[in-house]
């Protein structure tokens, strides 16, 4: 019942500040508007397909219905399986298809979703109508995806900015209550009442989880519109654990902040000098992937980087869920680490 | 009586300041005390040694039979504590207020609602604390710590920065609180305040208690000159400046010990009119005690 109403006295604090919502859960979801539409195909997908020496199956099926499967697929032709593999994992292509025999073997990247979707079904219904049609032999398909680390553009920046966001909001959050909690006198007032400190901290800590796992949810839902086109991929709801320590190491550090700084407006400038270069640094605004080798460097010291590269991968790089675990591990010793230091500086009041 | 709070020989050091220099204080339970002193003279440390917030370095206290420190989670249920500034949740209503701080005390709502009505707050219940005036956040901070009926209520200046019509309202609060059998302790810098309200005060200076006792009986004890003023030009100059007067074109002012002789004197006259009579006040005994330099 304490607990209860501590956080219900905390979710209201929270909602009912507009300058809270606006940057926790407003801003974020604008730079995703705006990334995710400047930086959207907007042309119908055209597949880019490689045939790998003769595949005789394509070529009839093409030449018999030019109008419709030449609208969807342009066709180049190549000699060497690795050299078309080679396209198709550096995004130039979308997929390879060869054919041995009756058996036709289809390879495709995953960085367009959409499109490969569209080409598996389109390579799939040729077979299935080649067989249908009566053809003197019967053809079968396997098709598989290219190890393909290429990511497209809402695929890493919806966990990049979901990663600053929670970042942000869970460091702010805690420094800012931490701080004007002990200028009004509340946390000496709580002191005197019959709630321990596990209570109290209890409940930031669920609510915090709360906010983090709303804008999660805002995130999703707006990035898995079909505007904006992001398929999560088959792990993604390990995402969820991710997001959780993600928010307790950067809580741990907003407890710090506010372990440290005096005034509101000191502690919203630490945490803003602490975020913003880690969001930079830590692949939330610009993917690590084409960052420099330095900036590759310094991102493995910081816990946004492990938080935002793997709710990438189990979101958008289709990897398994136990990819997550070693992201939440050094999330949570980082956490701890941030919090002995947090309790040793951590004071009741100003004097 | 038993004792509310039995402090003995108090002592906290800041570095080389003596912040309590050997501070003892006996509270009756349902008296109502006040701890009366400068800035920086210690009261506030002393409170928050006997609320259990502070350790003192050496010294007893016993509140309400029982150890302060470490902090006393079987204490704190039956002490209420407001403090200086009105210690709030952020953007929440009076009523949400004070229902939070019931429930950290296992009180339900109801009665929540029934301490907004006594300290008049009822139809503020749904205005955030933000937007609340000076006398209502005070008053509604009060109704927090009465909130779970404590037998003990620390009071730390409680009308500050009040209008005078806002203090008025709140002593009537505060006496209602307090004839009620409840123990209430304050402090203030206010004398008129300490005069009107508590049964006994404390005046401390430099982490000393410099006088305690009734505030009359202070006063009293103080045995200062009366002041007696009437109406300029009642009496005849002469006659005014052998009784010991001093005119100002206004007011003509006597300083007495003995206040019958000249009562009679100007009744005889029948120079009565705008009679006031002006006896010291607790303020006189603090700047006695304190003594009268400026302390910035």
């Amino acid at each position: 019942m304490k607990l209860a109403s501590l956080s219900r006295a905390m979710f209201l604090g929270f909602v009912r500040d507009r300058t809270a919502l606006f940057f926790s859960i407003l801003l974020p979801v604008l730079f995703l508007l705006f990334f995710g539409t400047i930086y959207k195909n907007t042309s119908t997908p055209k597949i880019d397909l490689i045939t790998v020496g003769q595949v005789s199956l394509i070529r009839e099926a093409i030449a018999a219905s030019p109008g419709q499967l030449g609208k969807i697929l342009s066709v180049t032709h190549s000699h060497s399986l690795s050299a078309a593999l080679a396209l198709v994992r550096k995004g130039t292509d979308d997929a390879a298809v060869l054919q041995h025999g009756n058996h036709l073997v289809l390879r495709y990247s995953i960085a367009d979703q959409t499109k490969a979707s569209i080409v598996t079904s389109v390579i799939g219904s040729i077979v299935q109508d080649a067989n249908q049609a009566g053809h003197p032999a019967v053809f079968s398909l396997s098709a598989s995806q290219v190890q393909d680390k290429s990511l497209k553009t809402i695929q890493y920046f919806t966990p990049g900015l979901l990663g600053w966001a929670l970042a942000s909001g869970a460091t702010f959050g805690s420094a800012i209550t931490l701080v004007s909690w002990r200028q009004n006198k509340l946390l000496r007032r709580l002191r005197l009442s019959p709630v321990g400190t596990g209570e109290i901290v209890t409940a930031r800590i669920g609510i915090s989880v709360a906010i983090g796992l709303i804008q999660m949810a805002v995130f999703l839902a707006i990035a898995t519109l079909p505007y904006f086109g992001l398929k999560l991929t088959y792990a993604w709801w390990m995402a969820i654990p991710l997001v959780v320590c993600g928010i307790l190491a950067f809580m741990s550090i907003g407890l710090l902040v506010g372990a440290v700084a005096k005034t509101q407006q000191a502690a919203t400038s630490i945490a803003n000098i602490i975020i913003l270069p880690m969001a930079f640094l830590g692949g939330a605004f610009l993917p690590l992937d084409f960052a420099p080798q330095w900036v590759r460097d310094v991102s493995y010291a910081l816990p946004l980087s492990y938080l935002v590269t793997g709710m990438q991968d189990v979101m958008a790089r289709g990897e398994g869920p136990l990819s997550a675990l070693p992201a939440i591990g050094i999330l949570l010793a980082f956490t701890a680490v941030v919090t002995a230091i947090a309790v040793r500086v951590f004071r009741w009041d100003d004097v | 009586m038993p004792s509310s709070i039995s402090v003995r020989d108090l002592r906290k050091r800041y570095g080389d300041v003596n912040a309590v220099d050997g501070v003892s204080i006996e509270v009756a339970a349902g008296e109502f005390f006040g701890i009366l002193g400068p800035n920086g003279a210690g009261k506030t440390t002393t409170l928050e040694i006997i609320e259990g917030l502070r350790k003192p370095d050496d010294g007893e206290v016993r509140v309400l039979g029982l150890a302060a420190w470490p902090r006393n989670p079987r204490l704190l249920p039956r002490i209420g504590v407001q403090l200086q500034s009105s210690s709030f949740f952020e953007r929440l209503t009076a009523r949400e207020q004070i229902r939070t701080f019931a429930s950290l005390y296992g009180v339900g709502a109801k009665r929540a609602d029934e301490m907004l009505e006594v300290v008049g707050l009822a139809g503020q219940a749904g205005l955030q604390t933000e937007k609340l005036s000076g006398g209502q956040a005070q008053r509604l901070s009060i109704a927090c710590a009465l909130v779970h009926d404590p037998e003990l209520l620390f009071l730390d200046e409680p009308t500050g920065s009040l209008d005078p019509q806002a203090r008025r309202n709140l002593w009537d609060l505060l006496r209602q609180i307090s004839g009620s059998g409840r123990t209430v302790v304050l402090t203030t810098h206010h004398m008129d305040e300490a005069e009107s309200l508590c049964d006994q005060v404390a005046i401390m200076d430099h982490g000393k208690i410099l006088k305690s006792g009734p505030p009359a009986a202070l006063v009293r004890e103080l045995d200062q000159p009366v002041k007696i003023s009437v109406q300029s030009g009642l009496v005849s100059p002469e006659d005014a400046a052998e009784a010991g007067g001093t005119d100002d074109g206004v007011t003509l002012t006597i300083a007495t010990t003995e206040p019958a002789d000249v009562l009679s004197w100007l009744a005889r006259h029948n120079a009565l009119t705008g009679l006031r009579v002006q006896g010291a006040t607790l303020e006189d005994v603090f700047l006695s005690v304190t003594g009268r330099e400026y302390r910035a």
